[in-house]
C-alpha cells in the first residue's frame, strides 16, 4: 500500500512539474490534464486481477520512479542507426516526446505541433476501449505531431516518424502522441518506429496514436518497436475509418521487456476496411502483450487480421482479438488468424479470440495454432540435404515473411526482417 | 420476402424420396424389453452362452442407467417398452445367392439404387445388405474369401468366427460404454463382420446398407471391423427408412480395431428419415462409433449426415499406438425440424499421433446444427498434432449453428490448429451468381458444394456424387 | 439506343429512392453516374440487374428493345447486362475457373450454343487474365475468397471481360482502390471499350474518370438525374461538391 502511494507521489510529483511549463496549459488543456491524471490515480497501474491484464504483470513498471522524459536532442549518426537502411521518404524525428526536426514536406501534407495543434487535434475523438494509459499520456504529453492529408491528396512517398528515447537520469516517462488525419479520398503511408538511444537505460514510453480515416481514404500504417530489452513500452493505436475507406497495419515487435500494443479500429462507415497484421518475437525475459479490438459498426465492412509470434527463451506472450460485430454490421466479413511458434519449453502464449457477435448474416472466422517447429517439415528438409540449422532458420524465416510481406515499403520490409534474424540469431 | 428467399424455401421442402414402405412378411417381436427379451432374442439367433452373458451383463448396467442429457438436443422422452427389438424378414434364412433374396427386398434396394447386382458390383463395392434387423445378402464373398478377407453379416460371424468376434466385440466401445451403446450392446440384431488378415489390401470398396423397415421397431446394428497388421479397408454404410408418423430408435456400435500398420476409412451417408415438414415422425439416431489405432495405424471417419429427426454421434479414434493418425470428416445437414448434434473425440496416447477434424453443418430451416468435439492429449503423447476446422452454414434466419469445442491438452510439445467460422447463404450470393447467369438452383448447389468439397473429396469416388445429390435433395427448399 | 430508362420508381423497404429516373445509353457510349451518398446510384445500377431486394413500382427499362424488368436475374445476365459489384460476393470451395467457366456456359446455352470446350476456355481465360494482371493463383483461388478489396474488384472486370456482355454497369468499382489498383483496374475497363458495348461507370469521386474517360457525365440527387452534360461537368463536381447542385435543383423544385 505504501508503495502504490510512493509510485503515486513520483508521478504526482512530476506532474506538479509539469504545471510549470507552458505546455500544461496551452489551449485549455489544463483541466483536461488534471481530469485525465484524476481518473489514471483513481484506477491507478492495473494488476493481474485486472481480466485485461491477466495475464501481463506491469508491476516492474509501476515500480520504477518515474518522472516526466526532458526535453533533449540527439545526434544524427543516432537517428540514421535507428532509421531503415535506404529511402523512406519523409522523416520526422521526436524525441522523448517533442518534434525535434521538421523537414520539407511532399503536397498534400502538413504537419502540426503543440503551438499549432487545433482543438480537435488536442482532443481527437478516441473510440472506447484499450485501458487507462491513454488517461496517463493525456495527463503527460509535452508535444504533439499531427499529420494531416489533404483530402484527394496522393502521397506515394511513405512518412516516417521516429520517436527516439534518450534516458539519462531516473527512469524517464514518456508520452508520444500522434494524429493522423487523412483527408476524404486520400492515400498516405505512416511509418513509425520507437526505440532508444540507449541500449541500457531503462525508459517506459506510453504512446498514443489517433488515427482518422475518412470516406474514401487509404491509410497504410506500420509500426516497429525496437526498443532495448530493459525498457517498456505501452502503445495505443485508436482508429476510425468512415465509409468506403481502408485502413492496413502493421504492427511488428522485436524490443522492450514488457511490451504492449492496445489496437482499436472502429468500421463505422458502410464498406469500411481493415486489416490488423503483426509479428512479434520475444526473446530472454520479454512479455509481449497484444490486445485487438475490430468494432464493426456498420454494414458490408470487411476485417482481416494475422498475427504471428515467435518466443524463444523464457519470453511470454498474449494475445487477445476481440471482434464486434454490432446489430447493423450485417454482411460483416471478419477474419482473425493467431499462430504462435514457441522455440523453447518455458516459452509461453496465452491466446483469446473473443467473438461477440449481435448480427445475424455475418462471416466469422478465427483461427489459432500455436505449437513447435514442424518437425516433419524440419526433416523433410533435412531429408533433402539441409543441415539442421539452416532448416530451422529457413523455416522460421518464411514464418515471419508471411507477415512481412504484408508490408508494401521494401525497406522497411527487409529492416524488419534483419531485426528479426538478428534476435533470433538467424544469417541475414 | 423475394423471390430468391422463396427459392431457398422450395428448395429446403422437397420431400423424403426414400420414403415408400415395402410389404413383406417379418417375424417381429411383441413390444417390451426385459430379460426374457434378451434371452429369446439371443435364443432367436442361435447364439452361443458367452454371447447371451455380454447381452444380460448389458442390459443390466443400461437399467441402471438414464438417457444423457448433456447434448444440445430437444428429445421427446423415449418409451423404450413400445419398442419391438427384433424383426427380420419371415422368407429368408440361409442365402446362398442374390437371387434367393426376396423378390420385395430385392425391388426396395434397387429402388434406393443400392448396388447390390452384380454389375454394379463391377463398380468394385461388395454389398451387404440390411433390412429391418437383419443381413439379408452380401456380394463377392467368395472372391474376397480368396483374399482371406471375411466379409458377411454379424449373426454369421458370431457362427463362423466366434474366436474373432468374441476377441474383439466391446474392445473398443464396453458395454458399459454409455446409455444407448449399452442398449445396443443387450439387443443389437444384426450388422456387418469384417476381418482383413495381416498385410491384405482389400481390392475393393465393401459397403453395406441399412433400411428399418417395419413399425416400431428399432434397428440396432453392431458392426465390428477388425484389420490385421498392414492391411487396408475402405467400407461404406448407407442408411434409409420410410416415411413414417412416429419416431423410430436407431442405436447402432461400431466398432474399429486398426492393427499395427493398418488403415481403416469408413465413410457414412445416413439418410434416415427426418420426419416431415412439421416436424412429426423421422428416426432417432444415437450411435456410438469408435476405432481403436495401434501404431502407424489410420483411421479415417468421414460422414454425411442428411437424415434422421435427431441425430447424436462422434465416431472417434483412439490413438494408442505411436505415429497412430485420426481423421474426422463431417457434413451435416439439418432442415425443417432436424436436429444433430455430432463431431468426434480424437484421443492422442501414443508419440507423434496426429488427428485431423473437418465439420460441416449446413442448417436450414428451424434445423438446429452442433458440432461437438474433443481434443484431448495425454501426458506421454509427445509431438501429438491436432488440426480442427469447424464451418457452419446457415440457410435463413430461424435455423442454428452451435459450436462446441474442448481441449484438453496434457504435454506441451502438443500441437493444436484450430479455425472456426460461421456464415450465410444468402441471397447476396445467389444474386451474384444469377448476375453472371447462373440459374438459382445450381447456384445453390454450387455454393453448398463448395462449402462441403473438404469432406466429399475424402468419399470413395462411387459415393461422392451420390452424397452430392443427397444433399442438394436434402435441402431442396430450403434456399432462396 | 441500347438501353432506355424512362420515368423509374424504385422503392426499397417502403421507402421511395428513385423517383421518376430517365437515362439513355447508346452502343459505344460510356456513361458515369456520379451523386452524393444516398442518392440512389448504386440502387439504379442494382434494379438493372434485377436485384431482388427491390420493388420498380412505375416506369420501364428497355434494353435491346426487350422489357428488361420482364426479365429474371440470370436471363438479363444471358442478354448481356453485366453488373461489376460494389461488394463482390465470396463464395467459398468454387475456385474462380470453375465459377466463370459454369457462368460462361450458362450465357452459351441460353443463346442455343454449346459449352466451350477445355481448350477453348482456357485460351480465353489467359488472353483475358493478362488483361487484368491476374496471376494464375488468383484463377485458382475460391471466387474472392481471401482477396484483398482490390483484387475483388479487378476480378470483377476480369469477369466482364469473359462474359463480353452488352452492358457493363460498374457499381462503385473504385472504392477501396488505391491508386495502382485503381489504374489496373482501368486499363482493364478502357480495353473493352467497343463500338457496340457501352458501360455506365457509378461512382462517387471524380478521380476514376481521369482514367475512364466518359463520353456523358450525370448527376443523380434526389432519385433524379438533375443534371446531364461532358466530361467537365464532372470536374466542376469536383471542385464544388455536390452540395451546389443539391440547392440549385431544390430551388428550381421548390
Amino acid at each position: 500500500m505504501t508503495q502504490l502511494a510512493e509510485r503515486h507521489d513520483s508521478l504526482a510529483a512530476g506532474f506538479e512539474a509539469l504545471k510549470r511549463e507552458p505546455a500544461f496549459g496551452h489551449q485549455g488543456l489544463a483541466e483536461t490534464r488534471t481530469q485525465a491524471f484524476d481518473r489514471f490515480l483513481s484506477r491507478g497501474f492495473p494488476t493481474t486481477r485486472d481480466e485485461e491484464w491477466r495475464f501481463t504483470n506491469i508491476a516492474p513498471i509501476a515500480a520504477l520512479p518515474l518522472a516526466p522524459a526532458a526535453a533533449r536532442t540527439i545526434d544524427a549518426d543516432v537517428t540514421a542507426r535507428l532509421q531503415p537502411a535506404g529511402p523512406v521518404g519523409v522523416s520526422l524525428v521526436v524525441v522523448n516526446g517533442r518534434l525535434v526536426d521538421t523537414p520539407a514536406l511532399p503536397a498534400g501534407v502538413t504537419i502540426r505541433t503543440l503551438d499549432t495543434a487545433t482543438s480537435s487535434d488536442l482532443r481527437p475523438m478516441r473510440p472506447a476501449g484499450g485501458t487507462i494509459f491513454p488517461e496517463l499520456n493525456t495527463a503527460f504529453f509535452q508535444d504533439l505531431v499531427v499529420i494531416e492529408i489533404a483530402p484527394k491528396a496522393i502521397v506515394i512517398d511513405p512518412i516516417q516518424v521516429l520517436f527516439v528515447t534518450v534516458a539519462d537520469g531516473d527512469a524517464p516517462l514518456v508520452s508520444p502522441r500522434l494524429v493522423i488525419r487523412a483527408g476524404e479520398a486520400s492515400q498516405a503511408t505512416i511509418f513509425e518506429t520507437y526505440a532508444d538511444a540507449s541500449p541500457d537505460a531503462v525508459a517506459f514510453v506510453n504512446a498514443v496514436v489517433d488515427v482518422d480515416v475518412a470516406p474514401g481514404a487509404i491509410v497504410d500504417h506500420v509500426k516497429l518497436q525496437r526498443q532495448n530489452p530493459v525498457s517498456f513500452h505501452l502503445g495505443g493505436t485508436f482508429v476510425r475509418v468512415a465509409r468506403a475507406g481502408t485502413f492496413t497495419s502493421h504492427a511488428v515487435t522485436v524490443g522492450g521487456r514488457i511490451g504492449r500494443n492496445d489496437i482499436v479500429s472502429v468500421l463505422d462507415g458502410e464498406g469500411a476496411t481493415c486489416t490488423l497484421n503483426g509479428l512479434y518475437v520475444g526473446t530472454g525475459d520479454a512479455l509481449i502483450d497484444t490486445h485487438t479490438t475490430i468494432d464493426h459498426a456498420k454494414p458490408h465492412c470487411p476485417s482481416h487480421e494475422i498475427y504471428k509470434g515467435i518466443l524463444a527463451g523464457r519470453a511470454r506472450a498474449v494475445f487477445n482479438g476481440k471482434i464486434l460485430v454490432r446489430l447493423d454490421a450485417q454482411k460483416t466479413d471478419a477474419k482473425q488468424t493467431n499462430k504462435a511458434l514457441l522455440l523453447t519449453d518455458e516459452a509461453q502464449i496465452n491466446t483469446k479470440p473473443q467473438l461477440e457477435i449481435f448480427a445475424d448474416d455475418v462471416k466469422c472466422t478465427h483461427g489459432a495454432a500455436i505449437g513447435q517447429l514442424d518437425e516433419d517439415a524440419l526433416f523433410y528438409l533435412k531429408a533433402r540435404g539441409i543441415g539442421a540449422l539452416d532448416a530451422r532458420n529457413m523455416l522460421l524465416h518464411a514464418f515471419a515473411d508471411d507477415v512481412l510481406t504484408g508490408i508494401r515499403l521494401e525497406t522497411v520490409r527487409t529492416t524488419t526482417m534483419a531485426l528479426v534474424e538478428q534476435m533470433l540469431g538467424l544469417p541475414a | 420476402m423475394s423471390t430468391s428467399t422463396e427459392t431457398i424455401e422450395q428448395l429446403a421442402t422437397r420431400e423424403y424420396k426414400y420414403g415408400f414402405e415395402t410389404e413383406i412378411e417379418t417375424d417381429q417381436f411383441a413390444p417390451g424389453l426385459d430379460e426374457d427379451v434378451v434371452r429369446r432374442l439371443s435364443a432367436t439367433k442361435g447364439e452361443p452362452e458367452w454371447l447371451l452373458e455380454f447381452r444380460l451383463k448389458a442390459f443390466r448396467v443400461w437399467q441402471k442407467m438414464t438417457a444423457p442429457t448433456w447434448h444440445n438436443l430437444k428429445i421427446e422422452p423415449i418409451d423404450y417398452q413400445a419398442i419391438s427389438y427384433y424383426s427380420a424378414p419371415k422368407k429368408k434364412p440361409e442365402l446362398k445367392s442374390l437371387d434367393e433374396v426376396d423378390p420385395e427386398v430385392r425391388r426396395t434396394f434397387e429402388k434406393l439404387g443400392i448396388p447390390i447386382e452384380e454389375q454394379k458390383a463391377l463398380a468394385g463395392v461388395a454389398v451387404d445388405a440390411v433390412f429391418d434387423s437383419v443381413s439379408v445378402a452380401t456380394t463377392f464373398r467368395e472372391k474376397l474369401a480368396e483374399l482371406g478377407i471375411i466379409f458377411c453379416s454379424f449373426s454369421e460371424a458370431v457362427k463362423e468366427h466366434p474366436d474373432l468376434v468374441r476377441q474383439y466385440l466391446g474392445s473398443v466401445v464396453p458395454y458399459t460404454d454409455n446409455f444407448f451403446a449399452s442398449l445396443n450392446s443387450a439387443v443389437f440384431s444384426d450388422g456387418s463382420f469384417i476381418y482383413l488378415p495381416r498385410g491384405v489390401r482389400c481390392p475393393m470398396e465393401l459397403s453395406t446398407y441399412f433400411r428399418i423397415n417395419a413399425k416400431n421397431t428399432g434397428q440396432f446394428e453392431r458392426t465390428l471391423i477388425v484389420a490385421d497388421e498392414g492391411a487396408s479397408v475402405s467400407y461404406l454404410e448407407g442408411c434409409t427408412a420410410p416415411m413414417r408418423d412416429e419416431n423410430q430408435l436407431h442405436a447402432a456400435v461400431v466398432e474399429l480395431v486398426a492393427l499395427d500398420g493398418s488403415t481403416i476409412k469408413y465413410s457414412t451417408i445416413q439418410n434416415w428419415y427426418p420426419g416431415d415438414a412439421n416436424g412429426k415422425g423421422g428416426i432417432y439416431n444415437f450411435v456410438t462409433k469408435r476405432g481403436k489405432a495401434m501404431a502407424n495405424a489410420k483411421i479415417t471417419w468421414t460422414q454425411v449426415e442428411t437424415g434422421s429427426a435427431i441425430t447424436w454421434k462422434y465416431p472417434s479414434c483412439i490413438l494408442v499406438g505411436d505415429n497412430s493418425i485420426g481423421e474426422f470428416y463431417s457434413v451435416a445437414t439439418t432442415n425443417n425440424w432436424q436436429q444433430a448434434d455430432t463431431g468426434t473425440k480424437m484421443i492422442h496416447l501414443g508419440k507423434n499421433t496426429r488427428s485431423t477434424i473437418v465439420s460441416k453443418g449446413i442448417s436450414a430451416g428451424f434445423g438446429q446444427n452442433t458440432y461437438r468435439g474433443e481434443v484431448r492429449v495425454g501426458k506421454n503423447a509427445h509431438n501429438a498434432r491436432n488440426y480442427s476446422q469447424c464451418d457452419s452454414l446457415l440457410i435463413g434466419d430461424r435455423c442454428g449453428a452451435h459450436t462446441f469445442p474442448y481441449l484438453e491438452i496434457k504435454n506441451t510439445s502438443a500441437k493444436v490448429e484450430h479455425e472456426a467460422s460461421t456464415s450465410k447463404i444468402g441471397e447476396d450470393q445467389i444474386f451474384y451468381c444469377r448476375q453472371r447467369g447462373i440459374p438459382t438452383e445450381d447456384a445453390v448447389n454450387m455454393i453448398v458444394s463448395g462449402f462441403c468439397k473438404e469432406v466429399f473429396r475424402e468419399l470413395p469416388m462411387e459415393f461422392a456424387v451420390e452424397a452430392q445429390k443427397l444433399l442438394s435433395i436434402s435441402l431442396e427448399g430450403s434456399v432462396g | 439506343m441500347l438501353l432506355e430508362i424512362k420515368d423509374l420508381r424504385v422503392k426499397a423497404e417502403d421507402k421511395e429512392i428513385l423517383k421518376g429516373l430517365n437515362l439513355s445509353v447508346n452502343a459505344g457510349e460510356v456513361h458515369a453516374v456520379m451523386g452524393p451518398n444516398g442518392s440512389g446510384k448504386s440502387t439504379l445500377a442494382r434494379v438493372l440487374a434485377g436485384h431482388p431486394g427491390y420493388e420498380v413500382t412505375g416506369g420501364s427499362i428497355t434494353f435491346d428493345g426487350k422489357d428488361l424488368l420482364e426479365l429474371e436475374p440470370e436471363e438479363r445476365a444471358c442478354e448481356g447486362v453485366f453488373m461489376a459489384f460494389q461488394y463482390p460476393v465470396e463464395i467459398a470451395g468454387i475456385n474462380n475457373t470453375y465459377f466463370l467457366k459454369a457462368a460462361v456456359n450458362a450465357v452459351r446455352k441460353y443463346h442455343g450454343k454449346s459449352d466451350l470446350d477445355a481448350v477453348e476456355f482456357m485460351q480465353l481465360l489467359r488472353a483475358k487474365a493478362k488483361l487484368l494482371e491476374m496471376d494464375q493463383a488468383m484463377l485458382g483461388r475460391s471466387v474472392n475468397e481471401g482477396f484483398s478489396g482490390g483484387e475483388k474488384k479487378r476480378n470483377e472486370i476480369f469477369q466482364m471481360a469473359m462474359l463480353e456482355p452488352r452492358l457493363g454497369v460498374l457499381d462503385e468499382t473504385d472504392s477501396g482502390l488505391d491508386i495502382d489498383a485503381l489504374k489496373i483496374v482501368s486499363n482493364g475497363v478502357n480495353a473493352l471499350r467497343t463500338p457496340d458495348r457501352a458501360m455506365i461507370v457509378v461512382t462517387h469521386y471524380q478521380r476514376l474518370l481521369n482514367y475512364i474517360v466518359p463520353d456523358v457525365v450525370h448527376v443523380l440527387t434526389g432519385g433524379r438525374i438533375v443534371r446531364s452534360g461532358g466530361r467537365e461537368l464532372a470536374l466542376e463536381l469536383e471542385e464544388k461538391g455536390y452540395g451546389w447542385i443539391e440547392a440549385e435543383t431544390a430551388g428550381a423544385r421548390g
